[in-house]
């Protein structure tokens, strides 16, 4: 093999784009050319710097609002219209819901209704491809992602270091209403945290149901409805919301 | 284009959301690359992503970045044909000469020179920049977005021979250049 097509061959060698025979050729033409040797060895250090360097840039959030708000917007699909139409509301119930003010005027049976839904929503997001609209680890693209998409844009924490690793957002439908749903990931498991808004901004403390295997923690505060939702064990997720908690305190 | 009905699809804007913007972040990479100016590549990605949702009834797969990319590639080359005096590099010239003369493996290299030459990001950016268009073009989707052989030709729209010989050049042009750039800080 000669050193021009060695050349253009060896780079095909750096990528594993060579067949093993093509490959054996340059690597013997190679152990015999101290100048090719040289240039692979550049190369192999230079893709290595490209990957360790990062070299890609992040899209501007403005730019991902501009897609999403080109694309068609998600709206309730109608067969989630007619369970929710099985919803025993009086039309005066139903006329608050729809101003915001769920949480206080409903009915204990209407908590644990709503109690679940959120597991319904939680079990869909859990089929492939429903889990998260927006896909980030970084607390800075999901929030402003909410924005403009709810009336309320809930607020997103980095909880990595606590253990539980933010995955992204999603829109949500709970109680006929689009909701923000917040991913996080514990090991394996994925905690959706859900947030409305309420007109109380008095603080509840917060309550863990079980629900269909799944455990629920509800928290109100500073006018805003919390459930977090997951398989993980009553204690961890009592974990998790009190880290939730204790950084939006400190945020705020 | 005209807007079809089903363009209004939630279901299918959904199927699009998920398959397309994972990879928005490198599509706006490739087109910071081609386009080397921030704006210009924040419009080329919002015009391929339009454009692709427009397209996604007819795609099949297998691969979405690709599929995305090669459309990205073609609103980027109508962004070319607008900047009709578009600069030309410098870096082209620059390697010419230092191919001819080569600047470096005929001095002896100590170990201790081996660790000095470092590729450091801004300069590798910078004299990515510098590339001419083609070259630029391979050497990001491979070194960058790492694509295939196969799937860089089927962006470019060239045989997977000219994608090779297009990664040789680009490769040998920045080494080149990075060697002159350390001549001169010496």
């Amino acid at each position: 093999m000669t050193c021009d097509e060695a050349e253009v061959l060896l780079h095909a060698l750096i990528d594993g784009e060579l067949d093993a025979g093509h490959a054996r050729e340059v690597e013997s033409h190679i152990a015999g050319c101290p100048r090719c040797a040289a240039a692979l060895r550049d190369y192999r250090e230079m893709s290595k710097a490209i990957a360790e360097a990062g070299m890609g840039y992040t899209a501007p959030a403005a730019l991902r609002q501009r897609i999403e708000a080109a694309l068609p917007q998600p709206r309730a699909v109608p067969n989630r219209r007619a369970v929710l139409r099985g919803f025993a509301m009086g039309s005066a119930v139903s006329a608050l819901a729809a101003t915001g003010l769920v949480a206080i005027v409903l009915r204990q049976d209407d908590v644990e209704r709503i109690q679940s839904e959120v597991v319904s929503a939680h079990l869909r997001s859990l089929q492939a491809g429903h889990l998260t609209d927006v896909i980030s680890t970084d607390q800075h693209t999901v929030k402003p992602w909410f924005n403009g998409k709810l009336d309320v844009s809930p607020p997103v924490i980095d909880l990595t270091a606590q253990g539980f690793t933010l995955i992204g957002g999603r829109l949500d439908y709970i109680d006929a209403r689009a909701i923000g749903a917040v991913v996080y990931r514990r090991r394996q498991h994925v905690i959706n945290l859900f947030v409305s808004q309420t007109s109380s901004t008095e603080r509840r403390p917060a309550k863990i149901d079980t629900i269909q295997g799944f455990n629920i923690r509800h928290w109100s505060e500073r006018g805003l409805n919390y459930w977090a939702v997951s398989d993980i064990g009553k204690d961890e997720l009592a974990d998790f919301g009190e880290r939730f908690e204790s950084a939006t305190r400190v945020a705020g | 284009m005209p807007i079809k009905a089903s363009d209004d699809d939630p279901e299918k804007a959904r199927r699009f959301r998920d398959a397309a913007l994972p990879y928005l972040d490198d599509a706006y990479t490739l087109a910071r690359y081609l386009l080397r100016n921030a704006t210009d590549a924040e419009d080329a990605v919002q015009e391929c992503y339009l454009r692709a949702f427009r397209h996604f009834d007819s795609y099949r797969g297998p691969a979405m970045k690709p599929w995305l990319f090669a459309i990205l590639r073609n609103v980027c080359r109508a962004e070319y044909a607008r900047r009709s005096t578009a600069p030309t590099s410098a870096i082209e010239d620059v390697a010419e000469s230092a191919e001819q003369t080569p600047l470096w493996h005929e001095a002896e290299e100590t170990p201790e020179a081996q660790l000095q030459r470092r590729w450091d990001s801004d300069t590798i950016r910078r004299l990515v920049a510098a590339l001419a268009e083609p070259f630029r073009e391979t050497f990001v989707l491979r070194e960058i977005q790492n694509l295939s052989y196969r799937e860089i030709a089927k962006v470019a729209e060239v045989p997977v021979g000219t994608v090779m010989s297009r990664l040789a050049r680009a490769r040998a042009m920045l080494r080149s250049a990075w060697l002159a750039e350390e001549e001169q800080r010496k």
